[in-house]
């Protein structure tokens, strides 16, 4: 590990780098950062060991949030899907909410929430989402698990795969991909199930009258994460997904995440008792047992520093803190911990972090702006059309004549029935085809003609103002302003 | 091109320039070239299921008897297929119903309003323009002026019979002179603006009586029927300028329409106010007919 020519951290040549304003001599674990060639792991299928442990737990904790994904689209809400993006009819069902296209910038908002809530999440803790929370760790694990439970410890795993093809090979192997089969085809069936309704799509399957686009959805993503979650696995994390790449670039001095403590833990090495005469080396507390490389779901060596490849899991740590615990040492040889704590400096409590505060407060005002649009989302949207052909016409009393298209937005999940009322001028005398009753979710178009005697209309045009009302619920009113056309 | 190979073994074609820029010889696979030729293969399949040599005067037909034209009818007989299927019900109801029944169910006449902009558009926009906005010496089909009556029945009876046009010359027995003509001109453009009781109009009005204008044209400009009659006291005028010009003052296109009449076969220079009958140029006029009878009725003037 100690070679004298290894190129070491030079503070200055590169900019803008995290390490630029700690002492990185204060600690052997910040003065070999960055100086392995961190390596990606090659050796084929990564077969890790699975230990209990406190991260452990809280993976399957955070893996179960998951659950949803699968149970989602048979929730019912009033009898019908309570999660339902209807694409055809450009609908948004979520429990009593009904989202229309019109009001579809909230979902910019949750989009900027959860972008920020992984900055933040990332700046305290790196790659929480990434170790805990992402779905394909969630369903690497759950493939790996099966595995393990079908065809035994990764001992046994390798010998296995390094045997030729038998008939007692494929007997143990066929179980294993018919259970991620069936897990990948339900990934793809519940995603689709969440534009559709879930029990019709089930229905349609069966009866094999699925649709093209259907079929395709539900495919495609079954077979990406038959391959993915079963064969890419880790290679995903360090090739494909640029999230990955996002966070590592996130974190900074005051950002806690799973590292070896290379002060305590350097020389590595076996205890052995000494040899008459000869003095018993000073050893760190490593005992190079190789647990936490050989539980890492993404093959890398912790010991070398934090790097890409880590994505955070705490699995090393469960491993050795066991480990410790057997040889009667202090927990925490792997732990989490931030840069600054090993170059001797207090961390600032999160809320005294600049970073921290800045993504919570855009996080706090989409927060805001989302419940401030879902709580004063229109229940009724007014839109009129001006008939531009012609423009006006005069009628045999003497009065102009224009004509409207008021389109009523139905925002409600109640039959709205939209009465038009104009307003604008004294003497002016309107005249609408229908109280239009527009079902939820709909469209409704009343044709309106307003006329205002011509020697009262001076200017060619006035502003009017086109008022619907709800006669159901006389709270409902929305104003549209118009004009009103006369001639020159 | 250098006639010494340095690379003898890397597999070039012994094409160097440049001391050391040298073409290689790497072919693709066998399995991509093999599909490849495959390609060229198809083309004969190609060639003699779909129309490919051109010929002489024709060409060949292939075997499939495939055709573009054919391929576009098929799309667009499906397309029509699922708009009777799809709205089966409303166009039964627009054959069997009456139009005045039409008129006063809101989901028929909406159905009715939105199928009829594309014929309204082939077949009525020429002349009376988009939206019935009209046109000089069209009538004008969004406002309340309605020559022959402004009812959805009257609105269809339109659009099956055809309507013609006819007044006159010089007034009713062709007895008015050149100055009188003027007069009653004057006198008319005065009930428009409801001036023509005054005492400078007393000629023209005596004129408007000799001429018997009051038989069409009502004894105050407001005809009693709707004959074809335009309504003298209203704004709304129903010829614009004079053949030529169609600048001509109101009072210019009143003179000439009473000097040469409308519709008169045996006066020359005579005004046309002729639409013809739909009912053999609409197809499917059953229902077409009542169709646009319920959109130029919404359009603004509907009585």
């Amino acid at each position: 590990m100690a070679d004298p020519n290894k190129e070491i951290y030079r503070p200055k040549i590169h900019t803008g780098s995290v390490l630029d304003d700690v002492d990185v001599k204060a600690s052997r674990t910040l003065d070999d950062i960055g100086v392995e060639i961190l390596p990606l792991h090659t050796g084929g299928t990564v077969h890790a060991k699975r230990t209990g442990g406190k991260f452990r737990t809280f993976k399957w904790l955070a893996a179960s949030f998951w659950i949803i994904l699968f149970i989602g689209p048979y929730m019912r809400w009033d009898g019908s899907q309570a999660i339902l993006w209807d694409l055809a009819n450009r609908q948004f069902h979520i429990f009593s909410l009904t989202i229309l296209p019109q009001d579809i910038w909230m979902l910019a908002m949750i989009l900027l929430f959860f972008a920020l809530l992984l900055a933040a999440s990332t700046a305290i803790a790196g790659r929480v989402w990434c170790g805990y929370f992402c779905f394909h760790t969630v369903w690497v694990d759950v493939f790996t698990w099966i595995e393990e439970k079908i065809e035994g410890r990764p001992a046994k795993r390798i010998k296995l795969d390094a045997e030729p093809m038998s008939f007692s090979k494929f007997k143990i192997k066929l179980p294993k991909h018919l259970a991620w089969i069936a897990i990948a085809f339900m990934t793809g069936f519940s995603f689709v199930a969440y534009f559709t309704d879930a029990f019709q799509l089930w229905e349609r399957m069966l009866s094999f009258q699925l649709g093209s686009v259907e079929l395709a959805v539900i495919g495609v993503l079954a077979v990406l994460t038959y391959l993915t979650a079963g064969f890419m696995r880790e290679q995903v994390c360090m090739g494909f997904c640029p999230y990955s790449r996002i966070q590592g670039a996130m974190t900074d001095t005051e950002t806690v995440m799973p590292t070896y403590d290379r002060d305590r833990g350097e020389p590595r090495g076996r205890a052995k008792r000494p040899k008459p005469g000869e003095e018993a080396p000073v050893l760190g507390d490593c005992i190079d047992c190789r647990m936490c490389v050989d539980v890492c779901p993404t093959g890398v060596d912790i010991r070398l520093g934090q790097q890409f490849g880590c994505i955070t899991c705490g699995l090393c740590i469960d491993a050795c803190d066991e480990i410790m615990e057997k040889v009667k040492k202090p927990k925490g040889l792997i732990r989490y911990a931030a840069i600054n704590e090993f170059a001797g400096k207090a961390l600032p409590p999160i809320w005294r972090r600049p970073r921290v505060i800045v993504y919570s407060s855009i996080m706090a005002i989409a927060a805001a702006a989302m419940i401030w649009g879902l709580s004063n989302m229109a229940p009724m949207d007014v839109t009129v059309l001006k008939d531009r052909s012609p423009l006006f016409v005069q009628m045999s009393d003497g009065t102009i004549q224009n004509k409207y298209e008021v389109k009523v937005v139905n925002k409600t999940n109640e039959v709205i029935r939209a009465q038009v009322e104009v307003f604008g001028h004294d003497n002016l005398v309107y005249i609408a085809d229908r109280v239009a009753d527009v079902a939820p979710g709909t469209v409704g178009t009343i044709s309106l003609l307003v006329r205002i005697p011509r020697s009262e209309v001076g200017t060619d045009s006035l502003p009017i103002d086109i008022v619907v009302t709800d006669q159901a619920n006389p709270q409902v009113v929305d104003r549209y302003r118009s004009v009103f056309h006369a001639p020159k | 091109m250098a006639q010494h190979n340095p690379w003898p073994d890397e597999g070039n074609t012994g094409h160097i320039w440049d001391e050391d820029i040298r073409e290689l010889d790497n072919p693709p696979p066998l399995w991509w070239m093999l599909a490849f030729y495959a390609g060229f293969v198809m083309i004969i399949f190609y060639a003699l299921y779909y129309p490919a040599i051109p010929l002489a005067n024709s060409h060949t037909k292939g075997l499939a008897g495939w055709t573009a034209i054919e391929e576009y009818k098929e799309g667009k007989g499906q397309l029509e297929a699922w708009r009777q299927r799809t709205f089966a019900a409303e166009e039964e109801q627009l054959r069997t119903l009456d139009v005045t029944e039409i008129l006063a169910d809101d989901n028929l006449r909406a159905y009715a309003v939105n199928t009829s902009k594309v014929l309204f558009g082939d077949y009525c926009m020429a002349c009376h323009g988009w939206g019935g906005a009209g046109n000089p010496n069209f009538p004008i089909l969004a406002n309340d002026d309605w020559q022959w009556g402004g009812t959805v029945k009257q609105i269809e009876a339109a659009m099956i019979n055809g309507r013609v046009g006819n007044m006159p010359a010089r007034g009713m027995m062709g007895n008015l002179t050149d100055e009188e003509v003027v007069q009653v001109a004057e006198y008319s453009l005065a009930l428009s603006t409801g001036d023509g009781d005054k005492p400078e109009y007393a000629a023209g009005k005596a004129a408007y009586a000799k001429g018997m204008c009051m038989a069409c044209h009502g004894p105050a400009g407001k005809p009693v029927a709707p004959i074809g009659a335009s309504n003298l006291a209203d704004g709304i005028f129903r010829f614009a300028g004079v053949p030529g010009n169609l600048q001509a003052s109101t009072l210019d296109s009143y003179i000439y329409t009473i000097k040469y009449g409308v519709g008169q076969k045996h006066v020359e220079g005579t005004r046309i106010a002729e639409m013809p009958s739909f009912k053999e140029r609409l197809p499917d006029a059953d229902v077409n007919i009542k169709r646009l009878a319920v959109y130029v009725h919404q359009l603004g003037g509907g009585q």
